[in-house]
């Protein structure tokens, strides 16, 4: 159902107290159309904007006697409407699991994916309703005015929305009203959704997610250590904004950035940290490394039981109810873990480490104009290139696991830098550097998760078995996990000569080294 | 969709007052509903304040040349809309002997808007024709408002016989006492005496009521004007009788 509803905003808030609005008393006539409605409105997405990116927006609407999940497309019209019964809406934020199945669901939870619903904006709207009547006083349009005071993320108080709603079999009406609207001074029309309109109230845009560490924007001359003091900036920012999430245990994903971010700042201190001022990288990596360990435990659950429905689903022999005991046993692992990591990240010593990083962040101060960013880019670029070939072409069929785990991270560092100093490469040139690069990432990955994920499961199968009583079937589904997983390790490791060799061919290797070149233009 | 119809061979019995009280009372249970006023009186669709008007007349509909979406018109209450009568209408009954299966053309041509509404109402012209057959196809339950009097048993009989000749579809009857003038002696006694002889009967009667004569001046369901009124309660009854023999649910 598409929307032919129009949106104005009535600028003079001070005439607001008549029944009519000035403004409009020249469109058409208007009648009351019933007594104001109070709606209590909360918006949801996700902490990154899933929805919104995805075009959708999604609305909890209360009013005395019912409340509901209205979720609506880019141009406005109605996709699909949830009834919540009465005291059963969901506590945000909350997982898309958590809402009664139905149209807003299914439509919900691939966008969402892991991600939980949280709410971007509340706001209470009094509505009230004119009819535009003709002369057998007949309703041919209606109008709502809505009053709506935003409560969160900021208080404010919105200019009226007035929505124009067609009354089926009267478009001319309607077209001719809206005509006289858009003219009349005093009413303009709305320039976004009343959920931008709420959000720019409070200062803030939809859509915009918290920076990303990849996406600051670089110039080849500019001095490295500038460059790299923004971007480490970037990552601190991303990390401290994924650090209440992960606390108050929103989604894994908050876990999953915060960690992004704490690799990627350890990977470019690691890298590039002779072009910062001496010793701020000594100082600062042993504690980034702490906290990089705080969080692995917690993550490495997560990563089993989001892939949980996954496991069982694979199973031939042993029933998906066999494996219940390994999943209260994940669980329980995991609430023990969470609590460590969040008492880690409420410390004092995680605390010191953000504010003394942020504190040294800002004193750094280029020591002269070289080397600059470009140079810098390429030289680390050049080198952590020059390590993964080395790394790679030293393995054989005889090399042990952790030979392809130190490749994939030199991999990672490679892919990393490469992101990071993208904003000053060609768009098109960079995403053709990393292919084949990507694909090998892809292959040792999956290599590497099955191995781990297979030495884990045994280690997990002997602590059950030692613990608790663990029916024989538990032990027996988790076996067949491990012969899965062993079978996605085999079929990985048999995949990555050919890509590694298409990694380091020399197509493949020019168009790398030619990234520096596109720098330099 | 449930297909209803208001249906007497009789005018002036309250077919219309049943269809629009109906209807409105429909809507407000949620439903998406459709009021088509097939009588070229337009009685329905002056009511609702709608001209009695359709692009195309009668001739188009049937024929199908224009799509009867097109033709529909918001009433002023939520969830009511209204296929306005047209003067055309008159003649319908040489349009559909001109389709082809004029008897299940109207069936036909409901059928698309199953998407769109959940109820539909059809407010009959009087007469016995090929317009009321096709509306005894088309309608899963006729409602027949009935003056108590003794011949309007008879009426009754002949309408089921008549139903009851059809091979495939055939529509439910629910009859109600409609006009009950509590002042004669003839219509409150039939009313008593009838309904438990018959299977077609609801216990709801709508008795002969100021208000609902109102309706042509207020132009509006009595429950839009008058909702606590005895009429309106009693329409109320009506319709929670005729949607449980519809077998509608929620
Ligand atoms: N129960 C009733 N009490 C009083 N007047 C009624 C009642 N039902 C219908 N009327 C009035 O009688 C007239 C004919 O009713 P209507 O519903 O148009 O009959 P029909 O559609 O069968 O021709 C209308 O003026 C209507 O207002
Ligand atoms: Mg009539």
């Amino acid at each position: 159902m598409a929307s032919d509803m129009r949106e104005f905003v009535l600028d003079d808030a001070a005439r607001l107290g008549r029944a009519v609005p000035d403004a409009l008393a020249g469109s058409a006539a208007w009648a009351n159309g019933g007594p104001v409605r109070v709606r209590r409105r909360i918006w949801l997405d996700t902490f990154d904007w899933r929805l919104y990116w995805a075009g959708l927006t999604l609305e909890q609407a209360g009013s005395r006697d019912r409340t509901e999940l209205v979720l609506t497309g880019r141009d406005g019209g109605i996709l699909a409407t949830e009834l919540l019964a009465a005291g059963r809406a969901p506590r945000w934020p909350s997982l898309v699991s958590q809402l009664p199945a139905g149209p807003v669901r299914e439509l919900v939870e691939p966008v969402a994916g892991v991600r939980a619903l949280c709410p971007v904006v509340r706001a209470t709207s009094q509505v009230t309703e004119l009819r535009a009547l003709n002369a057998d006083a007949k309703t041919v349009a209606r109008l709502a005015v809505d009053r709506m005071s935003v409560t969160f993320p900021a208080r404010a108080l919105l200019p009226a929305r007035l929505t124009l709603i067609p009354v089926r079999g009267y478009s001319a009406s309607t077209d001719r009203i809206g005509a006289a609207m858009t003219s009349a001074s005093g009413i303009t029309t709305a320039p976004g959704t009343a959920l931008e309109a709420a959000l720019a109230a409070s200062g803030l845009r939809a859509g915009q997610p918290p920076g990303k560490g990849t996406s600051v924007q670089l110039s080849p001359s500019m001095p490295a250590a500038t460059g790299l003091r923004a971007v480490l900036t970037a990552l601190l920012d991303e990390l401290e904004a994924n650090v209440p999430g992960t606390i108050a245990d929103i989604d894994t994903e908050f876990l999953h950035d915060l960690r992004v971010a704490v690799r990627r700042t350890r990977s470019v201190v690691k890298q590039c940290g002779r072009a910062l001022p001496s010793g701020l990288a000594t100082e600062f990596r042993p504690e980034f490394r702490w906290l990089g360990d705080l969080t692995t435990p917690t993550r490495d659950l997560d990563v089993y039981l989001l892939a949980y429905g996954r496991m069982t689903a694979g199973l031939v022999a042993a029933s998906p109810a066999d494996l219940s005991p390994f999943r209260d046993y994940l669980a329980h692992s995991r609430t023990l873990q969470y609590r460590r990591l969040a008492a880690g990240l409420r410390s004092a010593r995680f605390a010191r480490l953000i504010a003394g990083w942020r504190a040294a962040l800002e004193g750094v101060r280029p020591p002269g104009k070289h080397p600059t960013v470009a140079q810098l880019a390429a030289a680390r670029i050049g080198a952590a290139n020059r390590r993964v070939l080395r790394a790679g072409q030293q393995i054989s069929a005889a090399s042990p696991p952790e030979s392809l785990h130190q490749l994939r991270k030199g991999c990672k560092e490679l892919r990393y830098l490469v992101e990071m100093f993208g904003s000053i490469y060609d768009a098109a040139e960079r995403w053709q550097a990393v292919r084949e690069l990507k694909a090998l990432q892809d292959c040792l990955g999956a290599f590497q998760d099955a191995e781990v994920q297979g030495s884990e499961i045994r280690g997990f199968a002997s602590q059950l078995f030692a613990t608790r009583a663990v029916p024989a079937e538990t032990l027996l589904a988790m076996g067949e996990i491990a012969a899965g997983l062993a079978i996605a390790q085999r079929d990985a490791r048999r995949e990555f000569d050919g890509r590694f060799a298409d990694f380091a061919s020399p197509a493949s290797q020019a168009r790398l080294a030619g990234l520096a070149l596109s720098a330099a233009a | 969709m449930k297909v209803f119809a208001t249906y007497n061979i009789k005018g002036g019995v309250g077919k219309t007052a049943t269809a629009v009280n109906l209807g409105y009372l429909a809507a407000r249970d949620g439903y998406r509903v459709l009021l088509w006023d097939l009588d070229p009186q337009g009685a329905a669709s002056y009511l609702f304040r709608i001209k009695p008007r359709v692009k195309g007349g009668g001739r188009a509909l049937i024929h199908g040349t224009k799509p009867i979406d097109a033709a529909i018109k918001g009433t002023d209450f939520d969830g009511l809309d209204l296929l306005p009568a047209d003067f055309t209408y008159r003649n319908l009954d040489l349009l559909l002997d001109s389709a082809k299966q004029p008897a299940r053309r109207l069936a036909a041509l409901l059928a698309p808007l199953a998407r769109d509404y959940d109820v539909v109402f059809l407010d009959c012209p009087p007469s016995i024709s090929l317009l009321s057959e096709s509306v005894l196809h088309a309608a899963a339950l006729l409602l027949v408002p009935l003056i108590p009097t003794t011949l309007s048993v008879r009426t009754l009989e002949q309408l089921t016989e008549f139903v009851g000749t059809f091979n495939g579809h055939r529509p439910d009857v629910l009859a109600f006492f409609s006009m009950i003038d509590r002042r004669k002696r003839l219509h409150t006694q039939i009313a008593a005496e009838l309904p438990g002889q018959r299977p077609e009967f609801a216990a709801t009667v709508i008795p002969a009521l100021s208000v609902i004569e109102q309706m042509s001046v207020q132009r509006a369901p009595v429950g839009a004007f008058a909702p606590r009124s005895l009429a309106a309660r009693q329409y109320d009854q009506l319709w929670r009788e005729a949607r449980e023999r519809a077998g509608l649910t929620g």
